[in-house]
């Protein structure tokens, strides 16, 4: 309730949360909006907008407005799939070295950092490569496997600062084990780390997908936003003037994301009062300028 | 002095972690996909060159794996990146050389740009909280952030390449221009470089903007602000030499590590604007399944991407005399 509470009262929380809501509907029910089939090559190809076809046909006779309501479902599941194990990973890695601390700290840490700096997207399309036309869970995996490793340095020193707590040392001296203490003791005082977590890794899992999907190493015949982008890039869509094609699904893509960046950016607010818009900490901070100008 | 040595010694072994996977990557895969791409080159590349290309990715060898993975090391550590298959038949380090050149105009240049503005805007906004620019950018920014890097270089491509035909956005140059130091071929490579730097400028400014406005904000509430504003300090020193310097720290840092993004980004930007460059390269290897040129290309970008951390972390050790102490 807190939670929802603090979603109203910040207008960019307010935003993102409505925005993902509408595409978590169409991705559980695309049928309600879209009634044509979105792979079905029937249509005359690369048609303007009009009421039969909202936003056209592509160049392969297909409905573009369908494509873009089916493809909502791909793409959120990697958001949410990816998004999740990144975490999860993260979480499980993090804390567990500064619960640790030590040896196994500076291992794990190290780990984490050369992750972490190894290019990411390059490496992404290594794997790719040699994966071939990756599907769904395995662009997940990859995804996952990849994009751990920020979360797991920021939830590590979130959990050094916890170490030394009272009821830390309380569950020590009960003798419960290490993955009790991680996951009952630690893990849930960092919830609204973990979901400011989520957000990010939800929204690069999102272009990061639709950008290896884009460049063709994702399954050429599935229905998602960066699979649409691929296809109107290779059937020159944008230069014979069929805009639609690839205006719609990259507005989609940058629609979702910006749910998630706007969901992160008022979480960063709520978490960090410091950074909230200033209006009531004004009167505190004019007198103070007012002396440095005079 | 302790702290760079450490910090090389973490450059090597992050190199080292890269050419590991570049190794065992392939032949993890499910049927060793260099195998299939090595029968399909099989009558068109002889002796030396396919035994190196053996050697790399392990096909037909009868070296036990540590063996082949001595082997490997020792020809990353001479440069010896095998024959590119699609260029053949020229070294891949001489294919890449070529690339190098256009990525780091284009990327390097408008990557510093990108930085040095979205710093600047980052400090003008958290100076003035509330003000003009401080409620309109971080918001725009934010969205700005999840639109994917390519997507803005197609749009790009259609407002003012298509529609407006202001400027050129395919290639590096005319194909009919000749390469050379003359006018007209300058002007040109800068014509064609304008789009796609637009369109990296504008997807990477927002990074910087709000991790510097951030920042900004939390060393503006430091008591050694307060102390420059009782003695009286000028604004603009208060807010150049004691907030913006300290906030800028950690940003150096930031900058290094998403240098990773940013090169990522740039790949597609080069992609979609058929760029010459290093992206571009590394595309058209993967579509022609061209795997010795993919790996150096990984290798060169990862090392570019470790070497800009190491000077970073050089940088904030000559800036920030607390991190030379604190390891």
């Amino acid at each position: 309730m807190r939670f929802l509470r603090a979603i109203g009262s910040n207008g960019k929380a307010t935003t993102g949360a409505i925005l993902l809501a509408v595409f978590v509907f169409l991705a559980l029910f695309p049928g309600l909006f879209a009634h044509d089939d979105p792979t079905a090559e029937i249509y005359p190809k690369n048609l303007g907008p009009s009421a039969q076809h909202l936003f056209g046909t592509t160049g392969l006779g297909q409905d573009v407005f369908a494509q873009a309501v089916y493809g909502t479902r791909e793409v959120l599941v990697i958001a949410f799939g990816a998004g999740l194990a990144a975490t999860l990973i993260a979480a499980v890695i993090g804390v567990t070295a500064a619960y640790l601390g030590g040896f196994w700290d500076s291992v794990l840490n190290l780990f984490t950092d050369v992750v972490l700096v190894i290019p990411l997207f390059p490496l992404l399309i290594v794997i790719s490569a040699y994966v071939q036309n990756s599907g769904t869970v395995v662009l997940i995996a990859v995804l996952t496997f990849t994009g751990w490793s920020y979360t797991a340095r920021q939830l590590r020193s979130q959990a050094l600062s916890l170490r030394n707590r009272d009821f830390l040392a309380a569950a020590k001296v009960r003798g419960e084990r290490a993955w009790y203490v991680i996951t009952v003791e630690i893990l849930p005082t960092m919830i609204s780390l973990l979901v400011a977590a989520f957000l990010t890794n939800a929204l690069y899992a999102v272009l990061f997908a639709s950008s290896l999907q884009f460049i063709g190493l994702g399954d050429p015949n599935a229905t998602s936003w960066g699979t649409m982008l691929y296809w109107a890039q290779n059937n020159e869509a944008l230069q014979a003037g069929y805009y639609l094609q690839a205006v719609v699904p990259g507005g989609c893509i940058a629609l979702l994301g910006a749910a998630f960046a706007l969901l992160n950016y008022a979480f960063d607010e709520i978490g960090n009062p410091a950074l909230r818009p200033v209006r009531r900490r004004r009167a505190r901070i004019r007198p103070l300028e007012r002396l440095s100008r005079a | 002095m302790r702290f760079v040595l450490r910090r090389a010694g973490f450059f090597l072994l992050t190199l080292w972690a890269a050419v590991t996977l570049n190794f065992f990557l392939p032949r993890m895969m499910p049927g060793n996909p260099a195998v299939a791409m090595m029968a399909k080159f099989r009558g068109r590349i002889s002796g030396q060159e396919l035994t190196t290309l053996e050697t790399i990715f392990g096909v037909n060898s009868h070296q036990s794996l540590p063996a082949q993975y001595v082997h490997y090391l020792g020809d990353m550590a001479t440069g010896n990146f095998g024959t590119s298959l699609f260029f053949f038949p020229s070294p891949v380090s001489q294919v890449v050389r070529t690339a190098i050149f256009w990525t780091l105009g284009l990327v390097g240049i408008t990557t510093i740009l990108a930085f040095a503005l979205g710093t600047g805007v980052g400090i003008v906004a958290a100076w003035r909280r509330g003000g003009l620019t401080d409620s309109i950018a971080p918001p725009l920014l934010v969205i700005a952030s999840a639109i994917p890097y390519f997507w803005v270089g197609m749009m790009f491509i259609l407002i003012f390449g298509v529609k407006l035909q202001w400027l050129p956005w395919s290639g590096g140059a005319d194909i009919t221009a000749t390469p050379g130091w003359s006018m007209d071929y300058v002007v040109n490579v800068l014509e064609h470089a304008i789009l796609p730097a637009l369109a990296l400028l504008i997807t990477t400014i927002g990074t910087w903007t709000l991790t510097m406005r951030n920042n900004m904000v939390t060393t503006l509430a430091e008591d050694y602000v307060r102390m420059a504003r009782a003695k009286g300090l000028p604004s603009s020193r208060i807010m150049l030499d004691y907030a913006a310097r300290n906030a800028v720290l950690p940003n150096l840092t930031g900058f290094a590590m998403s240098l990773g993004f940013i090169v990522g980004g740039a790949i597609l930007i080069e992609y979609v604007f058929n760029y010459p460059g290093v992206g571009y390269m590394l595309l058209q290897a993967v579509e022609n399944e061209d795997f010795p040129l993919m790996q150096a290309l990984f290798l060169l970008i990862t090392v570019a991407v470790l070497v800009a951390i190491l000077l970073a972390d050089i940088a904030t050790a000559i800036f920030d005399p607390r991190t030379r102490s604190a390891q």
